[in-house]
């Protein structure tokens, strides 16, 4: 039986959880968020990435209610929540310090929210140690906030905020406290646990991996504006812009004059070198200014001129070694360096490359991605 | 060597002048009364060697203890120091959280400011900060005369000369003691938890009560102690703004001591006091532990 | 935590209001013409003029200066000793009793640690003066240096000290080029601390005191207990300023030096 595809998002039909209409936020002079429209659906992983600075926390923090629009609405399940105060909002928020109250043991951390409902006692009870089960913390519940590692205090916080089963859960940098291993490692839990409750999480990272690997969709964010929302392959194969490129992941960015055929583009970069060819459904004008971002895993390098379009010559100035990989920056006499990647499938001593190499770098025309912005 | 030299000055000073003298105290208490120079009686009489030291010491006894509980002045007036003490404490953090709280809430660029002016008074004269309110206080002072002018009373209240005058004297001089130690703990307190008391559903009022309120508790503790361990023993502020009839025991050992020159109960007065002191000061050694342990 | 409420602006308000009016209405009316305090009868500095032919305070001033300048002084240096051996010292015999015999004086009633030094003086028959006046005052102000500069030993990166030895210097010159310089602002605040903690007591200098060394609070004291009186008031005013203009500047002064830091390493940054 073929599965569905969850892409609430390609369905005119599917109302969004949240939507942001042209919502714009100062703070005095600064404009932290400007003019957004932007929809979340149920059950999505929804993650929010941007360098420091980019109005992605503003944005969280306006859902969660310790920030209001200077304009324009957010709607939570089709209802304004201008006027609901954070603490009746049907919105959970675990915070980038976590948040835990330091006076309080684990079990009643988790039961805080819940006491704040007036719940009867035993419900409390039995949805705490089912939190503390979800998120394996059962053996850990009379301890304070400080007798516990980090990893099991990022899994507090988290159990905290879901205690409520809140319509949305928000993740402020979840785990940017952590080191490089269990950070991984929690990026698959985190998505387990949202599998298994059926929320909706709207994450806030700066780490593109991180937003690459959780996300059902991404949204990049510079000062203040939604550069690009798409599922994370799309993002990476097709970026809409040269700031998006750049920003996920290693690239190679090559400015020149585009001639288009169809289908095809020739783009003048450098003056006494052959055209690039390249592939795009873009309409471009005639000799405009355009962008060819090509992946450095996508450009092949071998000794000899290999066939068919883009071959460059070069030499090779500088090698990064990084285990599985090598990167290879290759200097063309125009002086602009190119990164080509290759897989160390051969031990080191067998590499067939070294310094000062005279060698081809080259590229098909799919590979490469137009970019008029 | 030179570190047995860096620690033995402090230390012979300190054993000379802090203990050695704490000790002479300790055996006056013991001795009794006698007209004579310097007045108490036994003396150590170095001439007759070891007979005299086995003299001394039979000669020494606890009458001046019993004298204590006999006379209830004493008793009195240790009981009215720690009411008083206790209540001045009281009032000091009614008027001192507010003001914490403010500081800690209000702007960051303001908060270098408000602070030196908390710590401001500090360094000006305590007996003048005590004077100045012997002008506000009196029978025709200026809170009689503002009152006595917008017509809120008829005659002039009786407040300088009387525990109130005492209980203002004490909450106004001590109250950087309680604002400096709660403010260093609310401003401690990191915002997020605020939010995510309210984010988990509490009201504003009761994020209050069950976050701020908690992890303010221990620089309130201190506060407490800082203004209560002194005003057990004040001095100062009931001989200049209390009554003859505000019993505390500073002014009644100093009294003692000056007026009725009876130095072995001057002394067993003083003793008993450091008793009395010792559990506060205990327990607030322990909750500074408790908190830098908490910190560290 | 950086929403100002009403109720907030008010406890500000009142709250300073509180503190600072008494002090306000002591210096207003320092400048009254009347000896009563309810009168305003008119601007005058006649209470500074009998101030300062009034020999008996300037002599008591005096006396108190001398004998603050000398207990600072003694106290700065024995107190950023016991800070040094309690922070960096760990294991002596008695240390436990020093630790106690440094922190108790701190909150020992002003009337015992007077009483007891008094029985001292007189058992061992030393003549009351400011000599004993300054032993007494450095034996409480030396504890209080020793809390300033302790906190700020703790807080010193104690590499700083094994850098210095490992480049060959001596223990006494990694003292005086390396921590010395690093703990001075908390050595200077000390002295400040101990020389206003001396002018102003009362109670211990009472008991240590001989007949010819009445120190300025003695004298206050026994002026006010009477009432209030105009000539005090000026005293009081001229106190209170130099504290002011003391405290402002300092804290004028430390902040340019925090600004001029931040803009400094800014500078670095951009370089």
């Amino acid at each position: 039986m073929p599965q569905k595809i969850f892409a609430p998002w390609d369905d005119p039909q599917e109302k969004p959880l949240i939507r942001f209409q042209n919502v714009t936020k100062r703070f005095g002079d600064f404009t932290a968020i400007d003019s957004i429209d932007l929809d979340i659906y149920a059950r999505e992983f929804f993650a929010l990435l941007g360098p420091s600075g980019c109005g992605k926390t503003t944005l969280m923090r306006m859902l969660a209610g310790f920030e209001t629009p200077s304009s324009g609405t957010i709607l939570l399940a089709g209802q304004d929540i201008a006027p609901v105060a954070p603490n009746q909002r049907a919105v959970n928020m675990m915070f980038q310090s976590y948040a835990l109250f330091p006076h309080l043991s684990v079990w009643d951390n988790i039961a805080f929210g819940l006491r704040r409902e007036k719940r009867p006692k035993d419900q409390v009870a039995a949805r705490v140690e089912e939190m503390l089960k979800l998120t394996r913390l059962t053996k850990f519940a009379r301890r304070k906030p400080h007798q516990i590692s980090g990893g099991q205090r990022q899994r507090v916080a988290l159990a905290r905020s879901l205690a409520k089963a809140p319509k949305l859960l928000l993740l402020d940098e979840p785990l940017g406290a952590l080191d490089k291993k269990l950070r991984e490692e929690t990026q698959f839990e985190l998505m387990d646990i949202q599998e298994k409750t059926g929320t909706t999480f709207v994450i806030v990272t700066h780490d593109q991996e991180e937003a690459m690997t959780v996300a059902s969709r991404v949204a990049v964010m510079d000062e203040g504006k939604l550069m690009q929302i798409a599922t994370p392959d799309r993002i990476y194969e097709a970026p809409n812009s040269v700031y998006v490129a750049d920003f996920i992941g290693d690239v190679n960015i090559i400015e020149g004059k585009a001639h288009q055929v169809g289908e095809l583009v020739q783009l003048d970069w450098a003056e006494g070198q052959p055209a690039l060819a390249a592939r795009t459904d873009k309409n471009l004008g005639l000799a405009q200014t355009c962008y060819l971002a090509i992946r450095p895993e996508k450009v092949s390098i071998s000794a000899d001129r290999p066939g068919g379009a883009n071959a460059l010559q070069g030499e090779i100035i500088d090698i990064a070694y990084l285990g599985n990989l090598s990167t290879y920056h290759v200097k063309l006499p125009t002086g602009h360096v190119i990164k080509a990647q290759q897989a160390n499938t051969r031990r080191i001593s067998r590499r067939p490359f070294t310094w000062e190499d005279k060698v081809w770098v080259s590229w098909t025309e799919t590979a490469a991605v137009v970019l008029d912005q | 060597m030179r570190r047995l030299i860096l620690i033995a000055i402090p230390y012979v000073w300190l054993l000379a002048l802090f203990l050695i003298p704490f000790v002479i105290v300790v055996k006056i208490s013991l001795s009794d009364t006698a007209l004579a120079r310097p007045p108490y009686f036994p003396q150590w009489d170095w001439s007759l060697g070891w007979a005299g030291i086995k003299d001394f010491f039979a000669e020494l006894d606890f009458e001046n203890f019993w004298f204590l509980t006999t006379d209830d002045l004493y008793w009195k007036a240790y009981l009215s120091s720690l009411r008083i003490a206790l209540i001045s404490t009281l009032m000091t953090l009614l008027v001192g959280f507010p003001i914490a709280y403010g500081m800690a809430r209000a702007p960051e660029h303001w908060r270098p400011t408000l602070m030196m002016l908390v710590i401001l008074p500090f360094w000006t004269s305590f007996l003048i900060r005590v004077y100045s309110w012997m002008g506000i206080l009196s029978q025709n002072g200026l809170l009689n005369a503002l009152l006595l002018g917008i017509g809120v009373i008829d005659e002039p209240l009786i407040i300088l000369n009387t525990d109130t005058a005492v209980y203002i004297g004490i909450v106004y001089t001590y109250l950087p003691f309680m604002i400096l130690p709660i403010y260093a703990a609310l401003e401690k307190l990191d915002g997020s938890l605020l939010e995510a008391a309210e984010d988990l559903g509490c009201s504003r009022l009761s994020a209050f009560w069950l976050v701020t309120v908690p992890l303010s508790k221990q620089g309130v503790i201190a506060g407490c102690f800082l203004v209560f361990i002194p005003a057990i023993g004040e001095f100062v502020i009931p001989s200049l703004l209390g009554g003859s009839e505000t019993l505390m025991i500073g002014k009644v050992l100093y009294e003692e001591f000056f007026s009725n020159r009876d130095w072995p109960v001057a002394s067993a007065v003083a003793v008993i006091l450091l008793l009395i002191l010792i559990i506060p000061i205990v327990l607030f050694q322990r909750n500074q532990q408790k908190q830098a342990e908490a910190e560290g | 935590m950086n929403r100002l409420s009403p109720f907030n602006v008010v406890s500000l308000t009142l709250g300073f209001a509180f503190l600072y009016l008494p002090m306000i209405i002591l210096v207003i009316y320092s400048f009254n013409a009347s000896k009563l305090v309810t009168v305003w009868a008119g601007f005058s500095t006649q209470w500074y003029g009998e101030l300062l032919r009034n020999e008996a305070f300037l002599d008591a001033a005096l006396v108190t200066l001398k004998v603050a300048v000398l207990t600072s002084t003694l106290a700065t240096v024995l107190g950023t000793c016991t800070a040094y051996v309690l922070v960096r010292i760990h294991r002596f015999p008695g240390r436990t009793l020093f630790s106690g015999m440094a922190f108790a004086p701190l909150v020992m009633p002003d009337v015992i640690l007077g009483l007891s030094l008094l029985l001292l003086f007189i058992g061992v028959g030393v003549d009351r003066g400011v000599l004993t006046i300054v032993l007494a005052h450095t034996t409480f102000a030396m504890c209080y240096v020793s809390v300033v500069v302790s906190s700020r030993l703790v807080a010193f990166d104690q590499s700083l000290e094994e850098a210095a030895l490992d480049l060959g210097a001596t223990p006494w010159e990694t003292f005086r080029l390396v921590t010395l310089p690093i703990i001075a602002p908390a050595v200077i605040s000390g002295w400040l601390l101990a020389f206003t903690l001396s002018l102003d007591d009362l109670v211990i200098a009472s008991f240590t005191a001989g007949p010819s060394s009445t120190t300025l609070p003695m004298k206050i004291f026994s002026a006010v207990r009477l009432g209030v009186s105009p000539e005090i008031n000026a005293l009081s005013t001229i106190m209170i300023s130099i504290v002011t203009v003391g405290v402002i500047a300092a804290s004028l002064l430390s902040k340019r030096a925090a600004v001029q830091r931040v803009r400094e390493e800014k500078a670095a940054e951009r370089a």
